[in-house]
């Protein structure tokens, strides 16, 4: 028995050894009939909300492939599950681009899963693209040629939420809850880098919880007896709906800023309260598709009839849902400025080549850019505050590419 | 107990084939085999507490932390060859295994489980609360190691060696250890701890040393593991790491040290495997197959292999016995 | 002094969270002597069921019952499909069992109901009651009261009736039971069900506070171990007053010494219960495991 399984030990590792490594081809991951995109994305595990996004990006290539594909070549899309664990996410991509062999990697998801491979990514030469995380560190074309961002960075989020503080709130003392993890500290630091020096004098209490935690109460308790009359807010939907509500509860008016990842009318100020949350004040970059005031327009109902048919079972109140369908329209207009010629450095050439692209269900203004030196696609976003009913949009687009 | 000469003439098989396969696998295969090794390293040091003590941790994701990150700061911050970090990372879990084993001397059964499963969910908040040396939620990002003295091989064909090497010396270690003195005493413990003690065995030195060896193994494997992922972040470490190590003993057969080779094959491959039969419910796969194979296997792979070596041997081992009065 | 009293008010609240899943596997422990990993998972797809069912249109307290009946019926037959085939295999096969099934449920529960969170209505009202400056969640009250109603009703059971008294008795030694006539293997399985129905009751009470997603229970599993273990995995009672000192003890940790503030607020909570352990190996108020030699 033991030299049987012995033998079939070794015919194993002689099959597996024997199977043939893919030859590479002069344009990788591409054919006269399709290309190959790779995609890894937390499916499973404590992130698994965002997998709805690496779904949503299938059926939006479905359509295009309905539609007769990009320069008549469909897009085969090949994307696994990470579970928000950056080894996983390292085995992953490399056996997307070592075994399936794709053209390149799109939307890849989360900051520290993103971090294991970039270095990986630059090394091999494969476009890693339109990256799914609001880090900085994605701009950065002299050090990391073949990674690009798409989504506005936390940081400059963090940074317009000081600016206006400092210009409106005379007297402030701010108060911030944060997630511990980098999207956390992220938003922490650029709000706290554009306030300078008066950063020790502005901000009286900073509070952090973890995802694991099941409620923040204990949080919003010393922040209201902190004395702060702004709140910085920088909590995922589940934490935004509780801060929200126990603020109101227990009577604490502040001047509540809210990061752009909470902000849906659906998922959380309905069940915080829509009086709770009046006057909530944000920064938008994308329609909320729960924001009566996008209903009647046309990208909206393309996008709410592009769900119906080809993600039925996704749902329609879910922001991820609007970004994939933006993101990949973004890639879509990449793929078909390379025209035939679809090598790798012809697409990282390419999108580093965006003049003022429009894309649906963006806030109407904002325009994407890229450059050799620009590798930040959305750098625009507007202020919004909420009225009861909608957010209210106000101010002009603020332009992080223009400081 | 199969005799030495079978175990070693297995092993040596399985060794020739495995250094066959860098020149013939592809570097993403190799990729995925050196973590097959590292794996079996954490799970022998785990088995070693475990399977052969008692002693139940929830808890070695831990130790797999120290010793990557030990390795990842003394490379970004000091720059270390790669090579000192690790049996630094293995020493360095030692010492922490050790101590931690002192007051888990008090602690039976569940308990002990309980307490290691603590230690396992507080290490990623305290690997984020020492930013400046683990930078924090981000994670430090290292380089994967060069073949050295000019070798012929690439990164991965280096590394898969080079883990492969260190893995042999661990196990035959492990093997020698187990099979004296010591590992007697280690069982004894296990099967009978008063018993045992009043036998003259120094139960509380002997457990706790043994915490810091499983501690160290799993320490080294955590410092290859920073080597070949050439990153590490708090989210490479949650409690699941160490609820896998678990899985993987009691899959691979505890008190076995094969076993944890089959382990580490299993908790490397069936996730996969699940994720290429069902997209849309992976996991959920993934936990047929555990429940799949404590059924049919209730003492992991290699307690299966054992049966069945020890049921073939007794068939052709004795001479042809008289028939009994059934005739068979 | 306010802040301090409403600290303590938050933390006996997130503490009876905490404390309604300990209670339901301390449960699961004293009857099978089994800790069931999978409890949480148990917990969460209970509450799901519970949803369907309030979606469906039916009342609240209607969909309430119902739903317990379906998850004491559905905690039986997992034991019986599930856990019967080893339950004579080794401590830790049946750990890896019950690892599947936590696999398996949160899986299938996201298969099936996405990962989105969804609100789930509270049966208690939602204004918070006001005394002096402290604030108090009707819901965190009212979940607290139905925990403790659930402990008494569980303590009357296992204490005043029969079936009760036949359950312990299968628990502490199998052996004679069966010599007394009392089915061993069906009350396991009872033991499973009445614990799957005490998660369902926990499930149901907490979701309103974190909303309904299949890794809703993943952070209180934790706490609940921390709790069950604080208070002794041999003390119902022990498990529930352990979760409100968990509870606290966090928040007032995260308040006063500044110092660790809320970055390492759960390795504070854990080191803590490590310190008790070392100090009390059973637990507050376990009794201590006695063996023969």
């Amino acid at each position: 028995m033991v030299r049987r399984a012995l033998v079939l030990t070794g015919l194993l590792a002689l099959g597996l050894a024997l199977t043939p490594a893919p030859a590479p081809a002069q344009t990788p991951g591409v054919s006269a009939t399709e290309i190959k995109v790779g995609n890894t994305n937390p499916y499973s595990g404590p992130a698994s909300a965002y997998g709805t996004i690496g779904k949503a990006i299938g059926a939006y290539f479905k359509k295009v492939n309905d539609e007769g594909g990009v320069n008549g070549r469909k897009i085969n899309y090949i994307t696994y599950d990470d579970s928000y664990s950056p080894p996983k996410t390292v085995e992953m991509v490399r056996k997307l681009v070592e075994q399936d062999q794709v053209a390149f990697v799109f939307n890849t998801l989360g900051t520290p899963t993103n971090s294991a491979i970039h270095k990986y990514m630059n090394q091999q030469k494969v476009p890693h693209l339109l990256v799914a995380t609001g880090a900085t560190k994605w701009n950065d074309p002299k050090n990391f040629p073949w990674t690009m961002g798409w989504q506005p960075n936390y940081q400059a989020e963090g940074q317009i939420y000081a600016k206006y503080v400092l210009k409106n709130v005379p007297d402030a003392k701010v108060g911030i809850l944060y997630q511990n993890d980098d999207y956390g500290k992220d938003y922490l630091k650029g709000f706290k880098d554009a306030l300078g020096d008066a950063v020790r004098k502005v901000v009286v209490l900073e509070q952090s919880y973890e995802t694991t935690d099941p409620t923040i109460d204990s949080q919003i308790v010393n922040l209201k007896n902190s004395g702060a009359n702004v709140f910085y807010n920088v909590t995922i939907p589940k934490f935004a709906v509780q801060a929200i509500k126990k603020s109101h509860d227990i009577g604490w008016k502040p001047l509540h800023l809210l990061n752009s990842v909470s902000t849906s009318v659906g998922v959380v100020l309905k069940p915080a309260g829509l009086e709770a949350s009046k006057g909530l004040l944000t920064t938008f970059y994308i329609k909320d598709p729960t924001d009566p005031q996008w209903k009647n327009g046309q990208d909206y109902k393309d996008w709410l009839a592009w769900m119906k048919k080809y993600y039925p079972e996704g749902n329609v109140e879910d922001g991820f849902n609007v970004y994939a369908y933006a993101v990949s329209h973004t890639l879509v207009q990449v793929l078909k400025q390379c025209g035939n010629d679809l090598s790798r450095a012809n697409i990282m050439r390419q999108a580093a080549n965006l003049k003022d692209v429009t894309v649906p269900m963006l806030l109407p203004g904002i325009k994407i850019n890229t450059g050799p030196t620009d590798f930040a696609p959305i750098e625009q976003e507007q202020l919004a505050k909420f009225d009861g009913e909608r957010w209210a949009l106000f101010g002009e687009l603020y332009d992080a590419s223009k400081k | 107990m199969p005799s030495r000469a079978w175990t070693l003439g297995v092993a040596a098989a399985a060794l020739a084939v495995a250094l066959v396969l860098p020149f013939t696998l592809t570097n993403f295969r190799l990729f995925q085999f050196t973590q097959v090794f590292i794996y079996a390293i954490a799970l022998l040091g785990l088995n070693i507490l475990t399977g052969f003590n008692g002693q139940i941790s929830l808890g070695h994701g831990a130790f797999y932390a120290v010793g990557a990150y030990t390795t990842a700061i003394m490379i970004d911050q000091w720059q270390v060859p790669y090579g000192w970090t690790i049996p630094t990372a293995g020493v360095v879990c030692l010492v922490a295994g050790f101590l931690f084993g002192i007051p888990a001397l008090r602690l039976e059964g569940l308990y002990l489980a309980l307490a290691t499963f603590a230690l396992a969910l507080a290490v990623p908040q305290i690997l984020k609360y020492f930013e400046h040396w683990t930078g924090g939620s981000q994670g430090i990002v290292l380089s994967k190691p060069a073949a050295p003295w000019g070798l012929a091989l690439n990164p991965d064909q280096w590394l898969y060696l080079l883990t492969l090497a260190v893995l042999v010396v661990l196990f035959a270690l492990a093997a020698n250890l187990l099979r004296g003195r010591t590992g007697r005493a280690i069982v004894a413990i296990r099967d009978n701890a008063i018993a045992a003690q009043s036998m003259g065995v120094n139960t509380a030195l002997y457990k706790s040393l043994t915490f810091g060896v499983s501690a160290a193994y799993t320490g080294v494997a955590g410092a290859l593991s920073a080597l070949a992922i050439a990153y590490v972040a708090p989210d490479s470490f949650d409690v699941f790491r160490s609820i896998t190590f678990l899985v993987g003993i009691v899959i691979g057969g505890l008190a076995s040290i094969s076993g944890a080779i089959f382990g580490a094959l299993f908790i490397q491959f069936v996730p996969n495997w699940a994720q290429d039969i069902s997209k849309a419910a992976p996991w959920a796969i993934y936990g047929v197959f555990l429940i799949g194979f404590m059924y049919a296997m209730p003492r992991g792979i290699a307690g299966s292999v054992r049966m069945v070596a020890a049921r073939w041997r007794r068939r052709h081992a004795e001479p042809a016995a008289p028939a009994a009065g059934s005739g068979g | 002094m306010d802040t301090l009293i409403q600290q303590i008010v938050s933390g006996l609240a997130t503490g009876g969270i905490y404390g309604s899943l300990a209670l339901a596997l301390v449960m699961i422990y004293q009857a099978t002597d089994v800790v069931n990993y999978a409890q949480g998972e148990m917990a969460m797809f209970s509450t799901y069921l519970a949803w369907t069912l309030l979606n469906a249109g039916l009342p609240y307290w209607v969909a309430f019952v119902a739903t317990l009946a379906i998850a004491f019926v559905g905690g039986l037959l997992l034991e019986r499909i599930l856990i019967r085939p080893v339950e004579s295999a080794p401590v830790l096969t049946i750990v890896i069992v019950c690892i599947g099934l936590l696999v398996i449920l949160n899986s299938v529960a996201g298969w099936i109901y996405s990962y989105i969170q969804k609100p789930f209505p509270s049966p208690f009202p939602s204004t918070p009651i006001r005394v002096g400056n402290i604030y108090f969640g009707a819901h965190n009250i009212g979940a607290l009261a139905v925990t403790l109603l659930v402990l008494l009703g569980l303590y009357v059971f296992f204490r005043f009736t029969t079936l009760g008294l036949a359950m312990r008795a299968a628990a502490q030694n199998p052996v004679s039971s069966r010599l007394c006539g009392i089915r061993v293997g069906w009350m396991l399985a009872i033991g499973w069900g009445l614990a799957a129905l005490v998660g369902a009751v926990a499930g149901m009470m907490v979701a309103p506070i974190v909303f309904l997603d299949p890794n809703m229970m993943a952070g209180i599993l934790i706490y609940a171990f921390a709790s069950a273990t604080l208070g002794g995995f041999t003390s119902p009672g022990g498990a529930v007053v352990g979760g409100l000192i968990v509870g606290v003890i966090e928040n007032l940790v995260g308040t006063y010494v500044s110092f660790i503030g809320t970055e390492l607020k759960l390795t504070v909570a854990l080191a803590l219960i490590l310190i008790v352990l070392v100090v009390r190996p059973s637990g507050l108020f376990g009794r201590p495991a006695v063996h023969r030699v």
